[in-house]
């Protein structure tokens, strides 16, 4: 893949006129997809793609364009000259645009990780049989994943990574799920057994007769899965500084009315892990981490150039749609094992679902319980719960309403598959919070 | 744009002792254009083109979808293809014959009379920017936008057992967004977003809408929102727009209604449903007043077509007649697990995912009541229009939605504005207090371009047409 991004980014830069500028990047995979349900297999499939972006620049004014690699080089070629006429043509008609990102070149970057994946002819047996005598249902994503970026200034990235990702749930008869998410780089049988092994374990709990909780305020445990979603939420519309310009980001009491979240409440964007690119499309390279939420307070918001051009702010170099793409947030100091005792009398919720904000400027977002998720009284896990709705405010339950956060991180990877499989993790610890309100 | 590719020749390339083989070459376009803020911030074309290769041996469908259209290639992808077959036959969970891919022939053009290209690049963004100028009504709209997005889709599908299907699609996208804010109060009222304008057209579609004229009233009614008063919380009377009507559908019926789900494939993903296959021909839904059907005919409607992805011809069919469950939103596979009669909704996002159960055009059916006559049925009640919030639960019991825009309505007539209007209910019990369905005069055709579902991913056109109706004994709220 890298071999066919090179040649043809080359014979592309190479048919530029003078003054005219060209950014372009890729995305490209090699994937296994199962789809598994009753422990047994219902679709199966593989899917090689692989998308070239081409940002041209000429005259002020930006055009893009993007198109299928087909692996023929005269063919792809062909696709991409056409592109780059239209595009010069298109130039000559449009408005100016005056706060274009020209390219740079800050630097390359090559990173081709290797791994000791699941090979694709054996990954039905490698995984059916640990999920024997169950209702396991899900999907595996395998094989490799290609990211790119090139300028005609000479500016060069390349990101190549192989992983697996095992999404399932397991259900009881009287409907009731756990979920699990295996993922990684190197295959470990062992290892993949005795995760599914704890899945199973927990399944146990869930054969308890469901309670039915009534709508009103608990204090709530979110183990790490559940955050994640929530910090999710800080992806549309909240830490884009483009989104608060435009007067539609949640995050505009921080911003405009000084308010402050809680105290044991810091986010960082942070590419240490090496888990998804460093660059964006444009080709920038991001800093090591970026601190946007610090004691509860709103350090930085994400900026793309374009962003900084357009307000005259200094960009941090986010992707242009200004969302995180390597978030962690800070540990407290409550253990694992102290969760339930602390809870006392409360909810234990594991995975929330399909959250939307219901009230942006305030904050407010709704969403549901999904899996396991627990009654707790008397210090003990009591029985799991019927679905709840829940709409509370993230000013609360990152704010005041924060009582504890978890002394340890998960990985919570990005399972999407959406146009192409997703890149990166969330890193977070779970939280426990006083007064969350469920609504129906 | 018409292929060169010589499909039949690629399908003679595969040469595999298998059941079955079917090839779908799918090629898609995307144009959008946007004007943010008085400057172009898209002028993009993007396109994707491959073929998916659908092999059935041992009773086990296998796919690779490859966009190596020679002989070459899609010999080798049949042949990898096959393997991952046969290797998960051996742990299949249904086991299929041809008869789950029938053989059907036939063509189809969406409706359009002015091509893509009809209008220049540059006459679209002077369009953009004359709207743009409509929405910026004042100093406290921090932020408008007005954008387009030309669609166009070639789709040929061919099989072993003699399917032979053409369809080209032409689609447009339009919307118009205003934001006043003044601090932290802050409104965006918008064109009903990307769900409001999604049909199979042309560029006729700038001729016939008053579209400054309704940029105008998007930019007033988004500063008149800063001002208005919260809707009021309660349980009262609600009569909801179609441009919310469409997503109420989609959520609470759509989805609830695919069997794939029902039948527990979703349920690591999207979700179950509260549906049960013995349900069928039994559970009352909703309301007398309440009829919903599958309708790939309608004239362009978002997700008309005249074959699912399964190369089955697409017909209209009734889901819920009189509030009762009739038919559920099953493909041809679906209709043969199950053993319910099913409709032609077997569809994928690209020539990269295999087909699943779908929504296309799934409408709410006018009734007899004109809107003055809706809102005269409501002595104490809101009427709200154009999404902006959504979410339901896995089994699509639960649901809560917002919308932009809401009015207090007062001994059967409309009256002040208010804000942040949002309602929540349980799906079978809200649409058994569907009190009253508006006439053709309140009927309005909606969709949306990205309803998302299954694993791996997929995100699909849907279309959705409905009146405006009434609802009794709704659970109304507003902002914080």
């Amino acid at each position: 893949m890298e071999k066919t991004f090179e040649k043809i980014s080359e014979s592309l830069f190479s048919k530029l006129n003078k003054d005219e500028n060209l950014i372009i990047s890729f995305s490209g995979e090699n994937s296994q997809f199962i789809r598994f349900n009753n422990a047994a297999v219902r679709q199966t499939g593989l899917v090689d793609d692989a998308d070239l972006g081409l940002k041209f620049i000429s005259n002020g004014r930006t055009c893009s364009a993007g198109f299928t690699i087909s692996g023929d080089f005269d063919l792809d070629l062909k696709r991409g000259l056409d592109e780059i006429n239209r595009m010069r043509k298109e130039s000559s008609e449009i408005p100016e645009d005056p706060f274009l990102v020209m390219p740079t070149d800050s630097g390359s970057s090559h990173e081709v990780k290797g791994a000791d994946g699941l090979p694709f002819e054996d990954s039905v047996d490698a995984i059916l049989p640990a999920v024997s005598g169950v209702d396991f249902v899900g999907i595996l994503a395998n094989g490799r994943m290609y990211r790119g970026s090139a300028n005609n200034l000479g500016q060069k990235h390349w990101f190549e990574t192989e992983s697996f990702c095992l999404d399932y749930s397991l259900v009881t008869p009287n409907h009731q799920m756990v979920k699990g998410c295996y993922a990684g780089s190197k295959w470990n049988q062992d290892d993949y057994e005795r995760y599914v092994k704890r899945s199973r374990e927990k399944l146990v709990l869930m054969d308890r007769k469901p309670v039915k909780v009534g709508t009103g305020e608990y204090k709530t445990w979110f183990e790490a899965a559940a955050v994640a979603d929530f910090l999710g939420m800080f992806s549309w519309n909240g830490i884009s500084e483009a989104s608060l310009r435009q007067g539609c980001s949640g995050f505009g009491r921080m911003r405009h009315d000084d308010a402050r979240l809680s105290e044991k409440f810091s986010v960082i964007e942070d590419f240490s892990p090496g888990l998804c690119p460093k660059f964006n499309s444009n080709g920038e390279i991001s800093p090591d981490k970026i601190s946007l939420i610090e004691n509860g307070q709103l350090i930085n918001t994400l900026v793309s150039s374009r962003s900084a051009k357009e307000y005259g702010v200094d960009s941090n170099y986010a992707e242009s749609g200004e969302y995180m793409r390597s978030p962690r947030m800070e540990v407290g100091k409550l253990n694992q094992d102290d969760v339930i005792r602390e809870i006392e009398k409360g909810l234990y919720l594991s995975n929330i679902h399909y959250l939307n904000w219901s009230d942006n400027a305030g904050g407010r977002i709704t969403g549901l319980t999904r899996y396991a998720c627990f009654w707790v009284e008397g210090g003990e896990i009591v029985a799991p719960i019927e679905t709840m709705r829940f709409d509370d405010s993230f000013y609360q339950f990152f704010g005041n309403n924060l009582l504890n956060v978890e002394d340890k991180l998960t990985v919570v990877p990005e399972v999407g598959t959406y146009g192409q499989r997703s890149l990166g993790a969330t890193r977070c610890p779970g939280i426990l919070v006083d007064s969350f309100a469920l609504t129906l | 744009m018409k292929s060169d590719i010589d499909i039949k020749k690629l399908l003679s390339a595969v040469d595999l002792p298998v059941e079955w083989v079917g090839l779908r070459e799918v090629y898609e376009a995307h144009t959008p254009r946007m004007i943010r803020d008085g400057f172009p911030v898209a002028n993009a074309r993007s396109s994707t083109h491959g073929v998916m290769v659908e092999v059935l041996t041992d009773g086990q469908f296998g796919y690779y979808g490859t966009p190596d259209m020679t002989p070459e290639g899609i010999s080798s992808a049949a042949e990898k293809a096959y393997r991952q077959a046969k290797i998960a036959a051996r742990n299949g969970l249904f086991k299929f014959d041809e008869t789950a891919r029938p053989a059907f022939k036939g063509q189809y053009q969406s409706p359009f009379t002015k091509k893509r290209d009809s209008l220049s690049a540059g006459a679209l963004n002077e369009l953009l920017i004359e709207a743009y100028n409509q929405l910026k009504v004042s100093e406290k709209i921090v932020s408008a936008s007005s954008l387009c997005q030309l669609i166009e889709t070639s789709f040929r599908f061919i099989s072993s057992n003699g399917s032979d299907i053409e369809q080209d699609f032409l689609m447009l996208e339009f919307d118009l967004s205003a934001t006043a804010a003044d601090g932290t109060n802050q409104q965006t009222r918008t064109f009903g977003g990307m769900r409001g304008t999604c049909r199979q057209m042309g560029l006729e579609y700038f001729d016939k809408y008053e579209i400054m004229a309704n940029a105008n009233r998007i930019g007033e009614q988004a500063i008149e929102l800063l001002d208005a008063d919260e809707c009021p919380s309660g349980e009262m009377d609600l009569v909801i727009a179609p441009d919310q009507m469409m997503l109420q559908i989609h959520e609470s019926i759509g989805h609830a209604l695919e069997v794939d789900r029902i039948l527990g494939d979703e349920r690591n993903y999207a979700g179950w449903s509260f549906v049960k296959l013995e349900d069928f021909g039994k559970l009352q839904y909703g309301s007398e007043l309440m009829n919903i059907t599958f309708d790939p005919t309608l004239e362009s409607e978002f997700a008309s077509y005249a074959f699912d992805d399964g190369g089955l011809e697409a017909t209209k069919e009734y889901l819920i007649k009189d509030g009762i469950l009739v038919r559920g939103l099953g493909g041809k596979e679906s209709q043969i697990r199950s053993g319910l009669d099913g409709v032609a909704n077997f569809r994928s996002s690209g020539w990269n995912r295999a087909p699943i159960d779908r929504m296309a055009n799934i409408n709410l059916e006018p009734g007899d009541l004109a809107f003055e006559e809706l809102i005269g049925e409501v002595k104490s009640g809101v009427y709200m229009e154009s999404n902006k919030s959504w979410s339901i639960d896995d089994y699509r019991n639960k649901f809560q939605f917002g919308c932009e825009y809401g009015k207090i309505i007062e001994d059967g007539k409309l009256t002040k504005t208010v804000k942040n209007p949002n309602y929540r209910g349980i799906s079978t019990p809200f649409w058994n207090n569907l009190k009253g369905v508006g006439n053709n005069d309140t009927f309005g055709i909606y969709g949306t371009p990205n309803c998302g579902k299954g694993e791996p991913n997929q995100v699909i056109r849907v279309g959705h047409a409905s009146p405006a109706c009434l609802f009794g004994n709704v659970e109304v709220f507003g902002g914080v």
